[in-house]
């Protein structure tokens, strides 16, 4: 039996948030003058970052996770580069909070930024020691002494010895002190290269690749039961002792309205958490909204307001004419190809969690609180698993299994979350919606810019102990901790407001975020955050002003940029586009553009999609996309074209097919059929240029397209058809009708 | 229950239920690395392996539905050494991110190539379409079977 009950009862009508300095945690407050990177200011011990043995083999250990981006192959490249040896020689550690440096969460889009610089730094002094101790055992002066492939040169004639002949005087335990200085750009050799990835073979050979392919002696196997409701609570009665006389279940874990189940085989476990489903009863909260009324509630709802950015004074400009509209996306999912999972096991007053989450040194904080430990006694050690574009359950899922191994020391547990465990426990990248009005002067132009953005948070990332109340189970367990502050991030780089304010010069603009703490579903960061939604707003409503008067879309964007970069990418769009033959598309296809900077401070990205729509059925054919980027050096350019195609795909699937479904009683977005996303036939064609900057600095490229491709879309949509969509997804029913 | 298998052209005894998935056991049992986990209930192809040819669903797929079939794995379709076409396309092409849904992707390849010797883009996406990858891979992917339909053709005219 299931009671109703208000789901804002026992939390509180709005939980205070904190503002989140994301990266306060390495120390980005460095001493003024510091010239070490932040990464390095934080983690100053050079052993932390490389290690070198006799045959010179290299040992590059960071504390950036590979999560399928590619980040293992670009720091190896800039270790290379800097120690002067063949990229083969060069290892990548995984993230080991026994071992690795803290640089926090891998996420934003800023590892070869952050952690690159930090490896850059630390190799080029480590080079810089190794050539020293060269010139000692060499008996020459040290300004004579190079180093090519890993062998030391005299006067650039190779001499006999390399690296491996000098580590045994080698001591990296100490501070790096900025000393040496990186190599110049015009001596790269393998940086700006497109080297092929080094965690490809591996995963083409079936070779262990993957968290999933660590099998442990002893491992049992877990799963949890529950619903997408983590405040729900297990009614009586709780008699579960049929399910724990079934073939091979070894114990069922009741901890408050947290259940689990462990057997000896993964099969037993499924065929287990079934039953246990059968036997449970929750008193779960009815959703104060359903799918077609999120809008209405989310513009309701109790939300913390401020005005994140004003320039100039609105509503003081003379204007002819005022236009508004209003646009939205719903709640989308991260949904990861792999459920996912977690190892734990707790050995004497030791407890080792093997996890895919994005922040092994925040997590071991967040688990040690969760299960009553000193932090010193948790250790997390990082394997890779499918890509989770953000906070996915990973998290949730690695509490699950450590709550779990508290229960059963000794043994090695294996959780693994269901799909359906994935799709109702992740938290979603959250519903938002905004208003954009323009007040525009007699000639048309723009002198009057309001923008507000409604959202829930994008942060409740259990960063340490102090948010351990963010993880799933910990409001499940007997003693719950307090539900943790939700993250507002911000400006410059924002949360929900991340690309709410406009790249562009406009006279007078106001911008004000609506911060709804309180939501009926758990939500937190989604690849890009509020960027997506913004960018497709301001791109949209940009496209719209743009085609009442008449104006190429381009040019109209360009008269209101400052920023030569921006206008870099759009001017290459324009060769791209007229090269594609884009200019003479005719209904019904029809051609979109957007652009947008990334957080105002990352990458560039201007994307063109090309559509054709049957205004009959509303059936939407994404053709082909072009895209144009500025992400300053390039570290690898393949991998970077990799992540900007697949961030311009996954948009396009976000963009056209997704959204959570959300009926009384929660969640029934429970698996592919029920959240269908893009497929093969689907996809449209993608050819991404890189804009050359190679003297700016590095920036990521990871969530670069994924805004401007949701405005292209629509404004593609809008070109074929005449008719305007502003609530995402761009289904086939709402194409139709509009 | 002893359960015979052939897989990657080995002769294994299994002592598990008849009834158990096969990815269990290729995975847990076999320890092979292969054929993935994705959903459990064969809408993504993550867990794709041949069986006597064809491409199946191990998740889906009880072991004794198998007994007597010939099962091969990504470990059985070639290694480092003696890459098959579609690994080495894969390799070239740089066909995934994450990577995670490779494995399906090869092996629902290497059935339908074993078919369709010469396809056109359009079919290798048709061929896929049930096959889900969640990182944008897709036109490499794409891009990996043509080109290894290619190297079939030139070795098989050699």
């Amino acid at each position: 039996m299931t009671t109703r009950r208000s789901f804002l009862q026992g939390t509180g009508a709005i939980v205070l948030y904190f503002n989140m300095v994301p990266t306060s945690v390495l120390g980005q407050q460095v001493a003024a003058g510091s010239n070490l990177p932040e990464s390095l200011v934080a983690n100053p011990s050079l052993d932390t970052w490389l290690r070198i043995d006799a045959d010179g083999l290299v040992t590059l250990s960071p504390g950036k996770c590979e999560l399928g981006q590619g980040i293992q192959t670009a720091l190896a490249q800039i270790a290379a580069e800097e120690l002067d040896v063949a990229f083969d020689r060069v290892r990548v550690a995984a993230v080991d909070t026994a071992t690795s440096p803290n640089e926090a969460y891998t996420n934003g889009s800023r590892s070869v930024e952050v952690s690159g610089a930090a490896v850059r730094a630390a190799a080029a002094e480590v080079r810089d020691i190794l050539v020293g101790l060269a010139a000692d055992e060499l008996a020459v002066e040290r300004n004579k002494v190079g180093v090519a492939n890993g062998v030391f040169t005299v006067d650039g004639s190779a001499s006999k010895i390399g690296y491996g002949a000098v580590v045994a005087d080698l001591q990296l335990a100490r501070n790096a002190t900025g000393s040496a200085s990186p190599k110049s750009q015009d001596s790269y050799r393998l940086v700006g290269q497109s080297l092929q990835r080094i965690d490809i073979p591996r995963k083409v050979f079936a070779e262990s690749a993957y968290i999933q392919d660590i099998r442990m002696d002893g491992m049992l196997h877990a799963r949890v039961v529950r619903t997408g409701d983590r405040e729900a609570k297990l009614l009586p009665p709780t008699d579960f002792s049929a399910v724990s006389r079934l073939p091979g279940v070894v114990k069922i874990i009741r901890d408050g309205s947290f259940l689990a189940v462990v057997a000896e085989r993964e099969e037993q476990a499924v065929k287990a958490a079934k039953a246990l489903v059968r036997l449970c009863h929750w008193d779960t909260a009815k959703l104060p909204m359903q799918s077609p009324t999120i809008n209405e509630w989310l513009k309701k709802a109790p939300a913390d307001v401020r005005v994140v950015a004003e320039s100039g004074a609105v509503g003081s400009a003379e204007v002819a004419r005022t236009v508004s509209a209003n646009y939205s996306r719903p709640f989308q999912a991260h949904a990861s190809m792999s459920p996912s999972m977690s190892i734990a096991q707790k050995s004497g007053d030791q407890l080792t969690v093997w996890s895919h989450t994005q922040g092994a040194f925040l997590m071991r904080g967040a688990i040690a609180k969760l299960v009553g430990l000193d932090e010193e006694n948790v250790r997390l050690i990082i394997a890779e698993a499918a890509g989770c574009y953000g906070h996915n359950g990973a998290d949730d899922a690695a509490a699950d299994a450590a709550l779990i191994a508290m229960h059963m020391p000794g043994k090695p547990i294996r959780l693994q979350w269901s799909r359906a465990d994935e799709f109702l426990g992740e938290p979603y990248g959250s519903a938002m919606t905004t208003r954009i009005s323009a007040g525009l002067d007699a000639n048309g132009q723009i002198v009057d810019w309001q923008y507000d953005v409604w959202s829930g948070t994008h942060s409740i990332r259990p960063a340490g102990a102090k948010r351990a109340g963010h993880l799933f189970a910990a409001r499940q367990i007997a003693q719950p901790l307090p539900a943790a502050p939700v993250g507002n991030i911000p400006q410059p780089r924002g949360g929900g407001d991340r690309n709410a304010v406009p790249l562009y010069a406009f006279a007078n603009q106001r911008i004000t975020k609506r911060l709804i703490p309180d939501m009926p579903v758990r939500v937190s960061a989604l690849r890009g955050l509020g960027a997506y939604m913004n960018v497709f707003a301001i791109e949209s409503f940009m496209d719209e002003l743009a085609h009442a008067q008449g104006e190429d879309p381009i040019s109209f964007r360009i008269r209101y940029l400052a920023d030569k970069r921006a206008i870099g990418v759009l001017e290459k769009l324009r060769e791209q586009m007229a090269a594609a033959g884009f200019d003479a598309v005719v209904a019904p296809a029809g051609v979109g553009i957007a652009m947008a900077r990334y957080k105002n401070s990352g990458a560039y990205c201007a994307v063109a999609m090309r559509v054709v729509v049957d205004t009959e059925t509303g059936q939407l054919k994404l053709d082909r996309a072009l895209c144009a980027a500025d992400i300053g050096l390039v570290v690898n350019p393949d991998g970077a074209i990799n992540q900007i195609e697949g961030g311009v795909i996954q948009s396009a699937s976000w963009t056209v097919k997704e959204q959570v479904r959300l009926g009384l009683n929660g969640v029934t977005s429970t698996d592919w059929a029920s959240y269908p996303i893009l497929t093969f036939p689907e996809v449209p064609l993608v050819e991404v240029a890189l804009v050359d900057q190679s003297n700016e600095p590095s920036l990521g490229s990871g969530e670069a397209s994924q805004g401007p491709t949701a405005a292209a879309i629509a404004n593609a949509v809008a070109n074929a058809t005449g008719k305007r969509i502003r609530d995402l997804p761009l289904t086939a029913a709402r194409i139709k009708k509009s | 229950m002893a359960i015979k298998l052939n897989v990657n052209d080995k002769e294994v005894q299994l002592d598990i239920k008849p009834d158990t998935p096969l990815l269990y056991a290729l995975r847990n049992d076999l320890e092979l690395n292969g054929p993935k986990f994705g959903c459990g209930v064969a809408q993504c192809g993550a867990c794709a392996v041949l069986v006597d040819g064809k491409s199946v669903r191990s998740c889906v797929v009880p072991v004794n539905a198998v007994v007597g079939s010939k099962i091969v794995t990504l470990e059985g379709l070639g290694s480092p050494e003696a890459p098959h076409p579609l690994q080495a396309a894969f390799v070239k092409e740089q066909a995934m991110q994450c990577g995670y849904c490779a494995n399906g992707m090869v092996m629902t390849a290497a059935a339908f190539l074993q078919k369709n010797k010469n396809p056109t883009d359009e079919q290798i996406r048709t061929a896929l379409s049930r096959n889900l990858c969640r990182c944008g891979a897709h036109n490499r992917i794409v891009s990996a079977v043509g080109e290894a339909a290619r190297s079939y053709r030139e070795g098989e005219s050699s």
